[in-house]
């Protein structure tokens, strides 16, 4: 295999708020290959946002982060926010949950997605006008030039978000970060967009992070999962393997709680109670423990580490959940 | 009692609510009041709820779902049609005949902080409707507003003291759920009502429902853009498109042999986290974009996006008629008959379906 294209080591992040310190990334390894569609998955405050932000260098100030994000072998970590402004856009660049937020209401659809391409890239104004209106079409809006001159408002939630990949991707980023991308989406217009961000991946062999609270999307869309619950990532897998192999009791509870079409109605989804801790108090163990229906004394004291326990699956659990019998 | 003549044949004698050709329009206002046009939110739809049914309502964004709801709470009353609940029809009533039939008639909404009071208690939001009723002594009520905290897993000398902005989504939108209860309702209207937890919350908050649902002998019309959670709470259900009803049926037939092309849309732009069904071909995806509800297109408002559409489709306008399996009830004039080679999950049941059984 290539060389990562970003690797991940030991990355925490914590924040400090009236007092108390959120710990909201507690030590995660990952590495991102060129190319490689890979989805974050967790519930909110699971820390996976502020692992992306990580990556972006999109904290706040207030954010003390420690660890190595290294991309393309350069480290992230610490750099000046010039550096960080290049790092943007050129190697990575991110799609955001909300279209609206997302769009400057003021400016139109055109000079927002120019003001991209010139930061970035040494282009005349009529070079990034045409540049514009060919990323336009490549995210297979209709009538780009016409489309160019029009508002925000004047586009649909669906448009909007094509919008906003075309600016992502305005510099042909090695890494494209989706975070909720589709969210806000109905699901034939998610649809739509999924299969537009898989299509543009492959013709500019731009590597996808996923972002998502959505089991079921991540698994049919990305190559690899990761599963993150507060602030740690406790299992890592092949989509394909996951989903027939489940270990972490964490992931099994979320997957049963997926309302399925082939279930009858009236059926009682499978649950589990409580919530995820408060990650201002760190607790000894696992944390998915209070909640763990197969939780045992050693749980409760020393945190299970993410380690490799067969051909491309990892988990962080001492108690596994038995392998499934291939259905 | 009511004036109107029913319409549609279905009419059971069961019917909690009857809703009979409902339109809502809202006029649009251009600058300085002017008339910009009428926006048809709802246009002509006719469904029966009966006593101790679910009914599911999908549509995406725009479909008209949660103006449906209104319409039949009267918030605003439609312009045309009849709703007909316990026999009466609601559209019309004077606000304070519609007051007794409010008790009947609750609503659970999507966003539980901004449907609740954040400057009052949780047992005082729970109280509220009795209070509001003049329903027992103080000590009455706060003793059923415990128990109804107990009913819906919230602690009520825990919770009972605190203010919406100190419980979390899935806590907050239980109260919602208490306050909609308090007055033992009939019909409880559930407008995407967890759209916005976290999954493993949203199967406990639908788990939720469902236990109140046969403990109390609930009905309810539930609805949700998101056609899997959909059929987890349905007996049957209603697919939306453009203000317009496309397919009505019991959940077994929708989802395994939907008739019409946009059901067969949305159930194909389901994900599915088993990767054996998963990644749908792109082809599909349905695509373009909705229509503008204030011009919609002649004729079946599908048929700009639909792949099987026809002449006839931009001339006549589908009406609702019954096909396959009983009560299934499809708009369309080239309905998906269970013997076409459906893709994914109906799979290969050749059922000798005869093509249509026209009227």
């Amino acid at each position: 295999m290539a060389d990562p294209l970003l690797e991940v080591c030991d990355l925490r992040v914590r924040f400090r708020s009236r007092g108390s310190v959120v710990h909201a990334v507690q030590g995660i390894d990952f590495s991102v290959e060129p190319g490689q569609t890979l989805a974050i998955i967790g519930e909110s405050g699971s820390g996976k946002t502020v692992s992306a932000y990580a990556v972006m260098g999109l904290l706040p100030p207030t954010a003390q982060v420690s660890g190595s994000i290294r991309f393309k072998g350069v480290e992230v970590v610490g750099l000046g926010e010039k550096a960080l402004q290049d790092h943007r856009g050129r190697n990575a660049a991110m799609v955001f949950q909300n279209p609206e937020r997302s769009l400057n209401p003021t400016m139109k659809v055109g000079a927002q997605i120019t003001e991209a391409v010139r930061r970035h890239l040494p282009l005349s104004r009529p070079q990034a006008h045409e540049r514009a209106v060919e990323l336009l079409r490549m995210v297979r809006i209709p009538a780009p030039q016409r489309r160019f001159h029009e508002y925000p408002h004047q586009l649909s939630g669906g448009m909007r978000q094509r919008v906003i990949i075309a600016i992502a991707l305005a510099c042909e980023p090695a890494l494209l970060i989706a975070d909720e991308a589709t969210t806000a989406l109905d699901v034939t217009t998610q649809a739509q967009i999924m299969n537009l961000l898989l299509d543009l991946q492959q013709e500019l062999g731009t590597a996808l992070l996923m972002i998502s609270h959505d089991l079921a999307l991540a698994a049919s869309y990305a190559e690899e999962v990761m599963v993150m619950y507060a602030g740690r990532i406790v299992e890592r897998a092949r989509a394909a393997d996951l989903f027939g192999n489940v270990r972490m009791p964490y992931t099994r509870a979320l997957l049963d709680a997926i309302p399925r079409t082939d279930l009858e109605p009236h059926v009682l989804l499978p649950v589990i109670g409580g919530r995820p801790p408060d990650l201002s108090a760190v607790m000894p163990g696992c944390a998915f423990a209070p909640r763990c229906p197969d939780v045992r004394q050693d749980c409760r004291e020393v945190v299970p580490p993410l380690e490799r326990h067969e051909m491309d699956h990892w988990w962080a659990c001492w108690h596994p959940c038995a392998k499934e019998a291939a259905s | 009692m009511t004036g109107h003549a029913g319409g549609t044949a279905t009419a059971g004698q069961g019917s909690l609510l009857e809703v009979r050709h409902l339109v809502q329009e809202f006029v649009l206002r251009d600058y300085g009041g002017a008339k910009g046009g009428v926006l048809q939110a709802v246009a002509d739809v006719s469904f029966d709820l009966r006593t101790g049914e679910t009914l599911g309502i999908v549509g995406e964004t725009g479909s008209g779902k949660s103006t449906l709801a209104r319409s039949v709470i009267q918030a605003p009353p439609p312009k045309h049609g009849a709703v007909i609940f316990q026999g009466t029809d609601l559209v019309g009533l004077s606000h304070r005949a519609m007051k007794p039939v409010r008790r009947d008639l609750q609503m659970v909404f999507q966003d539980p902080f901004t449907s609740l009071d954040p400057r009052w208690t949780v047992s005082r939001i729970v109280a509220e409707p009795l209070a509001a009723y003049a329903i027992g002594s103080r000590a009455n009520r706060r003793e059923r507003v415990n128990s109804l905290l107990d009913l819906v897993g919230l602690d009520p000398a825990t919770y009972g003291s605190r203010r919406p902005r100190e419980l979390s989504g899935g806590q907050a939108q239980r109260v919602a759920i208490a306050r909609a209860l308090v007055l033992e309702p009939k019909l409880i209207l559930c407008d995407e009502p967890v759209s916005s937890l976290d999954v493993l919350v949203q199967a406990q908050v639908l788990n939720l429902f469902e236990k109140l649902r046969s403990e109390l002998s609930l009905s309810y019309l539930f609805i949700a853009h998101d056609l899997a959670m959909v059929r987890q709470v349905s007996d049957r259900v209603a697919v939306m498109y453009l203000g317009r009803l496309c397919e009505i049926g019991p959940v077994r037939d929708i989802y395994r042999r939907p008739l019409h092309p946009y059901t067969l849309a949305l159930l194909d732009s389901i994900p599915n986290p088993d990767p054996a069904v998963a990644r749908r071909e792109a082809d599909h995806v349905i695509s373009g974009e909705l229509p503008s509800p204030l011009d919609p297109p002649s004729g079946c408002r599908f048929r700009t996006r639909c792949p099987r559409a026809q002449e006839l489709c931009a001339t006549q306008t589908p009406e609702m008629r019954p096909l396959g399996a009983d009560g299934h009830l499809v708009a369309c004039h080239f309905p998906l008959s269970g013997a076409a080679p459906a893709p994914a999950p109906a799979g290969a049941q050749a059922d000798a379906e005869p093509a249509a059984v026209k009227r």
